[in-house]
């Protein structure tokens, strides 16, 4: 008998007896505003979110904010005279030299600040995590209030995707808190309007 | 079956030798219970995602022959090789096994318990595989030869003084440099060198859904992210108690884990893995060892809910004065000590006395394990079977009759009380171990029944 057969065998005889799931398990956090919480939690996580009100005004925001940056790359198509759109890499290890990456994501979630990106905006899965520094672009509306609504949302499943929180961290030497980790050393958010 | 080679009390004895270590260490920890009751408050709905955690989980329990088939056939039509093992050893070769086959001999790691648990990195290095730990704290200990101490803070145990004696040995960082964000640039830069020449990733799983065959893996370093969408080969393993059914339960769940371990509201990256990217292999190792039987143990297999926050270590009033190594078993503490007997009840015996009971644990604990009652109750399974040493099972007996006697139990009192009174040195003397780290107290004049007794009349 194969390991699988074995151990399924063995689970079906010593599995308690039959118990129900819950019919309620989403709950409403009702924040009085989503963005305002949004941007809150963001701020304690070392994350700044800026609110543009057009993908014109993006552009601009953008280059000043990351004037002097060479190896820059976006998925932003209104982005692409600014910096790389194609990213024909042949090898994801080529993204290593990217220093700032301004990427499309779908939406963010307002109790944790985590924003939802996936292979439907991405074609490097590494992209978000190799580059040294990570900026998002999501539509302003699309903001939920907590998890069990991330997770209404994301009804399709795609090959991959992430929940992202704010720049890489650890606390792993006695508890001090420091940024940049192995992924981007910081973050910033921006909503587009419209 | 192996007898432990020091117990748990007496590797706490050796922790506690230096005081103000041991109140840091306490300190430490505690400062990360409270940053998880600051943020657990936070929530009004946080009891009753508690108890819905909990029903889910049950849930598994009942059902894991059926969600694991399901998970399975998902995993495999999302284009996911799905592996089984009944044991360390053979979850230990199926890893070889793929490493061999890629003419693999380099791999990264992120943090797995189930690695730990299994003896994985051993094992592979005695079969010519390199295994480099990427996450920061797992590093540290891997480059200490020691295991990790908790299951969320490995390296919890280690001053920064430590570490930067470790780094500039191991990583030439400057001596005497202790400035966190220096080192762990330094430990940034070594990494990333070792990610970007690896083929082979592996991971662990917080989290496999049924309904989607997708897995989850949470950091807040992002490690695992850059271990496997560089690699051509990902592994991921994972106990089958990972499961849960649905995807939307994930969002109970992900709402409880890092607010639960470290009182974040979430870990900086949740992944969700489902298929493999173009070109890259994906592997999936599901381990049973010892866990099916666990789920028949009746009193103990709530311990299979446990979602490894690492919240009932950090309240714990033993494991914050003893250490993580003392528990000597890969996962430690509360939830470690009624886990370790399942794997191995002569070498595990002494974790469930590691114990005041004071219910902490269960109290924090985000999926509602009864973990303080599993702790007595394992006590009582050890000792009938044998498995307790001799000394501790006389004096059980011991206790047994004084308590079970009412008048021998006032006479021993009466005793007890005028040996402490006229003859101290009978008591506070080194064979005491109640006599350790403090003083006896003033025996009172009398018992409380003697008094109810007297004031009665």
């Amino acid at each position: 008998m194969s390991s699988r057969e074995q151990i399924l065998q063995q689970v079906k005889l010593n599995k308690p007896s039959e118990t129900f799931l819950p019919l309620h398990y989403t709950f409403d956090s009702g924040y009085e505003n989503t963005e305002v919480k949004f941007k809150e939690i963001l701020k304690a996580i070392y994350t700044e979110v800026i609110v543009v009100d057009s993908l014109a005004e993006l552009k601009e925001k953008v280059e000043e904010m990351y004037a002097g940056v060479v190896n820059k790359v976006t998925t932003v198509a209104e982005l692409s005279s600014w910096a790389d759109f194609s990213l024909q890499v042949e090898d994801p290890h080529e993204l290593e030299m990217v220093e700032i990456a301004i990427l499309q994501a779908e939406f963010g979630v307002a109790e944790n600040g985590a924003v939802w990106i996936s292979d439907n905006h991405l074609q490097h899965r590494v992209l978000p995590f190799i580059t040294q520094n990570l900026a998002f672009v999501i539509p302003r509306n699309a903001l939920v209030n907590n998890m069990h609504d991330a997770y209404k949302r994301l009804s399709d499943t795609t090959g991959w995707g992430c929940f992202i929180a704010g720049p890489s961290k650890t606390a792993d030497i006695e508890q001090s808190l420091v940024i940049g980790a192995h992924g981007a050393r910081s973050m910033v958010i921006f909503l587009v309007e419209n | 079956m192996s007898k432990a080679v020091i117990d748990h009390a007496e590797a706490s004895e050796t922790f506690n030798k230096d005081e103000s270590y041991v109140d840091w260490h306490d300190e430490t920890l505690w400062f990360v219970r409270k940053k998880r009751d600051i943020s657990s408050k936070l929530l009004p709905e946080w009891e009753a995602l508690r108890e819905t955690a909990s029903q889910i989980k049950d849930y598994v329990l009942s059902h894991m022959d059926d969600l694991l088939e399901a998970f399975e056939k998902n995993a495999k039509a999302n284009g996911v090789h799905v592996h089984w093992a009944a044991d360390a050893k053979e979850h230990n070769e199926i890893v070889l096994a793929i490493l061999k086959q890629h003419k693999i001999d380099r791999m990264v790691k992120s943090k797995s318990m189930l690695t730990e648990e299994c003896h994985m990195n051993e094992f592979l290095s005695q079969n010519g595989i390199e295994v480099i730990d990427t996450d920061l704290g797992e590093r540290i200990v891997q480059l200490r030869q020691e295991p990790p101490s908790h299951i969320v803070l490995p390296a919890i145990h280690l001053k920064k003084k430590d570490i930067g004696d470790l780094f500039h040995e191991h990583l030439g960082t400057d001596a005497g440099a202790t400035d966190p964000q220096y080192l762990t640039e330094a430990a940034r830069q070594h990494l990333r060198d070792k990610f970007l020449t690896r083929r082979a990733a592996l991971t662990g799983v917080n989290f496999a859904v049924a309904e989607t065959g997708a897995f989850v893996v949470c950091t807040n370093e992002g490690n695992a992210d850059m271990g496997a969408h560089l690699a051509d080969v990902h592994i991921a393993c994972m106990g089958f108690e990972k499961i849960v059914p649905l995807q939307a339960h994930l969002g109970v769940f992900l709402r409880l884990l890092a607010r639960s371990a470290t009182g974040q509201p979430i870990t900086t990256y949740s992944s969700h893995f489902k298929t493999p990217r173009e070109g890259q292999e994906m592997h999936l190792v599901i381990v049973d060892n010892g866990r099916s039987t666990q789920l028949g143990r009746a009193d103990f297999r709530n311990s299979l809910k446990c979602i490894r926050c690492g919240a009932c270590m950090n309240t714990c009033p033993v494991y914050r004065r003893s250490g993580g190594h003392s528990y000597h078993n890969a996962v430690a503490g509360p939830i470690g000590s009624i886990l370790a007997p399942n794997l191995d009840m002569t070498k595990n015996a002494d974790l469930p006395f590691a114990s005041t009971l004071c219910g902490s644990c269960s109290n924090v604990c985000p999926v509602k394990i009864d973990i303080h009652d599993q702790l007595y109750k394992w006590r009582q399974v050890l000792v009938q079977g044998g498995h307790v040493p001799q000394a501790k099972e006389i004096g059980i007996k011991a206790m047994s009759m004084v308590l079970s006697q009412p008048r021998f139990y006032q006479w021993s009192g009466r005793l007890g009380r005028s040996v402490m009174r006229t003859l101290p040195f009978m008591v506070n003397n080194s064979l005491n171990p109640w006599y350790k780290q403090r003083e006896m107290p003033e025996p009172p004049k009398e018992s409380f029944r003697d008094w109810y007794v007297r004031n009665r009349k």
